[in-house]
């Protein structure tokens, strides 16, 4: 992997990691031990072939090597970017015990970015059925679900709000790290297995309820987008955005080019952003790119970031300034904000979640002078289509109550992703919604 | 895509255009609205649907900042690149009794479908309309027609009652009060007309226009508080109990882009409209 310089890169919003040639991955795959029982892939949730994929690039095979990978994720070219390999396949490699284990997303990447190259071929499309099939929100789990659906025969018609498709991948995550043509590419794939997608609806609304109760099979995977607010005081100034809010701008809207777009975006000298998640990492780092002096600030301690440990490294190399211990008690300004109060916290005991409890330790207020300040301290899912569905029932976070084939307490009516688990990954939205889609199929076979 | 199949001035600088959006006119109840972006560089907006007729969606606007300008100059057969919608809650337009709408200036936009709405339910609708003077005054004809009585405010007294519309709701209130109020408008005229109607404890709504990208319940960037509590506009209003509504914050969270809105007029005015090439 080759990170281009922090001082050249925070500069644009081109890509940090540029990728790997056909010489490193061939070499890097014949470091792989060809185990007899593969941990790796039980890493994946997805389940890919992670060895048998290995094997094809180590022969320099690359177009049946990217076969391998696409019997079990459609959207390679994304999960090489953006999942949290170190804890998944990478995380079990029995390499990594002594020495580094295999770069599998950095060979991941490189298979579907040969492809894009190369020649995309289309998977195979099984006898067409009769059954229609509606999926709500076009984020991973909606486009694999789509995406197996569709290689099953079933009609499917993907529906979403917005007036791109993508979810998350489109609105949330930034160009540097996901850059747009990749995905709307990957998009054009699922389209080339039959599906169709309905942008500008919102289920709910658009399309009523009733109507969406007439497809045979309903998948909802309207993700966790509603974001939450400290509730200090002074977040309603001009000038407090949440993290969905300051990324949709740039990212969807393209803010970072206005005037030239017609969508601005507030950045001011000094930008604050609170939370030490990905979303937070997005948020600080667009920030940066955009000529600010961004400071992160996390109540807790740095080991304790929810963020991937390469972005918070990133986000440090770009000149990011982290206070952590540190959690802001008001934001100040007169209408307009002008600084943050913030109180550095002690971490002593753990609290339920495993994770050592932050207290306010007092007398250690101090002000943080800011023109913009972004919260990123989480998201929830989005409630709008699911209070009107009458008999789903969700769970205290706000996530729908699935079971293990991610049915909901509706019979035809599946939920995948982060709508039934509450902020998780695009991995695992994509794992639940191939699980949601063999379901449906299982259940419209019986049938 | 969708086409504009009609376009025309109703009053200076303010804005009929007729689009064809079938998702959403199918759906659409008084009350709501709907989010457009015309072209790949633009700005997601909204407007509030003003009519509905078969597949064709009416929007009433002022062209003041970059996306409207751009808006009143499509004309018949132009495109607009997105429309979705029909998004809000609807209006409760339930029986009431008898009820009076308020609007001022191109809020009155908002009234017609909320009339019908409530003429539809079995209500006596009592509407009035105000504007600064008689050349901006809209829709009087077509409020006439739904509403059972219609008074006309201008502020100047170049038409109808001289001032303001709280005027005339005051006394309705005191003479033969209404059992619900609508009061739709600029922000400002929203807070002291709804005044008006508190003394005498009548439900009152108004339907809030903060500033939104999605308008789906995603960003935040709408945000209200409404009785002490932060409330999303675009999903759990727009229409609110205008007695709990904290105005001030809302026009204060409307001036967030009044600097980059006047850099945006200026650089699409030099861009091409004005000829000067970018000399002024
Ligand atoms: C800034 C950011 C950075 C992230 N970084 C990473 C990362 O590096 N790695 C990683 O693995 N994960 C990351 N995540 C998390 C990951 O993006 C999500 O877990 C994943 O996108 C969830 O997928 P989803 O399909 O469930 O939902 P989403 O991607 O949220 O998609 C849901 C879609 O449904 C649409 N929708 C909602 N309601 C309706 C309706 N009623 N009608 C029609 N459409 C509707 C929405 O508009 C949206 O497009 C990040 C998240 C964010 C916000
Ligand atoms: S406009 Fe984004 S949440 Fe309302």
């Amino acid at each position: 992997m080759s990170d281009r310089p922090a001082e050249t890169r925070i500069l644009d919003f081109s890509e940090v990691d540029s990728g790997i040639t056909a010489e490193e991955a061939v070499a890097e795959a014949t470091r792989c031990l060809q185990c007899k029982k593969p941990a790796c892939s039980s890493g994946c949730p997805v389940g890919i072939d992670i060895k048998g994929f290995i094997r094809c690039i180590e022969g320099e095979d690359f177009r049946s090597a990217i076969a391998i990978i696409k019997e079990s994720n459609m959207l390679p070219a994304i999960c090489g970017r953006v999942c949290p390999q170190e804890v998944q396949c990478e995380g079990e490699c029995i390499l990594g015990v002594k020495d580094k284990p295999i770069a599998i997303g950095a060979l991941e990447r490189f298979l579907a970015d040969w492809e894009r190259e190369n020649g995309i071929v289309v998977p195979a499309v099984a006898a067409k059925r009769s059954e229609k099939i509606a999926i709500v929100g076009s984020g991973p789990a909606g486009l694999t679900a789509a995406a197996e659906l569709a290689r099953n025969g079933f009609s499917v018609t993907l529906f979403e709000a917005l007036h791109d498709a993508g979810g998350v991948l489109i609105y949330g995550i930034p160009e540097f790290r996901l850059p747009k043509e990749i995905v709307r590419s990957e998009i054009e794939e699922v389209k080339r297995l039959g599906v169709e997608i309905k942008t500008n609806h919102l289920v709910g609304r658009s399309l009523p309820v009733d109507e969406l109760l007439s497809y045979d099979a309903i998948i909802l995977a309207t993700g966790a987008g509603l974001p939450a607010f400290m509730g200090i005081s002074g977040e309603h100034q001009i000038g407090v955005y949440s993290a969905n809010e300051f990324l949709t701008r740039v990212n969807l809207m393209h803010a970072e080019a206005f005037p030239q777009y017609d969508t601005p975006v507030k950045i001011g000298g000094n930008v604050v952003v609170i939370g030490g998640g990905n979303v937070a990492m997005d948020a600080a780092r667009v920030a940066r790119r955009m000529g600010a002096e961004v400071t992160l600030v996390y109540r807790r301690r740095r080991e304790d970031m929810p963020a991937r440990r390469i972005e918070v490294h990133h986000a440090e190399e770009e000149g990011i300034r982290f206070l952590t211990c540190t959690n802001p008690t008001k934001i100040l300004g007169e209408g307009t904000v002008t600084g943050v109060c913030v109180v550095s916290m002690n971490m002593c005991e753990l609290d339920d979640s495993g994770r050592p409890a932050a207290t306010p330790i007092p007398g250690s207020e101090r002000i943080i002078p800011a023109d913009v300040v972004i919260e990123a301290i989480g998201q929830s899912p989005n409630p709008l289509l699911i209070q009107m569905i009458d008999g789903l029932i969700r769970e205290k976070k706000g996530n729908l109550k699935v079971d293990e084939s991610g049915r909901t307490t509706i019979p035809k009516i599946f939920a995948a992703g982060d709508v039934a688990t509450g902020a998780a990954t695009v991995i695992l939205a994509m794992g639940a919604a191939k699980v949601a889609a063999e379901s449906v199929t299982r259940m419209l076979s019986e049938e | 895509m969708y086409r504009v199949t009609s376009a025309r001035s109703l009053a200076e600088n303010v804005f009929e255009t007729w689009i064809e959006a079938p998702h959403v006119s199918k759906n659409a109840e008084a009350g709501q609205f709907l989010v457009l972006r015309i072209g790949e560089d633009g700005e997601r907006i909204p407007l509030t649907i003003s009519g509905v007729r078969g597949d064709l969606v009416r929007v009433i606007f002022m062209a003041v900042g970059t996306t409207t300008k751009k808006l009143a100059g499509l004309k018949t057969g132009d495109t607009i690149l997105d429309v979705v919608g029909p998004l809000g809650k609807p209006s409760e337009t339930h029986h009431f009794g008898s009820c009076v709408l308020v609007g001022g200036g191109v809020g009155i936009a908002c009234l017609p479908i909320i009339a019908k709405a409530l003429k539809a339910s079995g209500n006596t609708v009592i509407g009035i309309i105000g504007a600064r003077n008689k050349d901006l005054l809209i829709l009087e004809d077509e409020m006439r027609e739904v509403c059972d009585e219609l008074i006309v405010t201008t502020d100047d007294g170049s038409y109808g009652i001289k001032g303001f519309a709280a005027g005339p709701l005051k006394e309705i209130c005191e003479t033969r009060p209404p059992n619900a109020v609508w009061v739709i408008g600029p922000a400002i005229m929203m807070k002291v007309t709804s005044g008006a109607t508190k003394p005498f404890g009548i439900k009152t709504f108004v339907s809030l226009n903060p500033i939104m990208v999605d308008g789906t319940g995603m960003c935040g960037s709408c945000r209200v508080v409404v009785n002490g509590e932060t409330r999303f506009a675009c999903v759990d209003g727009p229409e609110f109990d205008a007695h709990l509504v904290d105005f001030d914050l809302l026009m204060s969270r409307q001036r967030f882009y009044h600097p980059e809105e006047k850099e945006s007029v200026e650089h699409h005015h030099h861009a091409g409209g004005c000829g000067c090439g970018g000399r002024h």
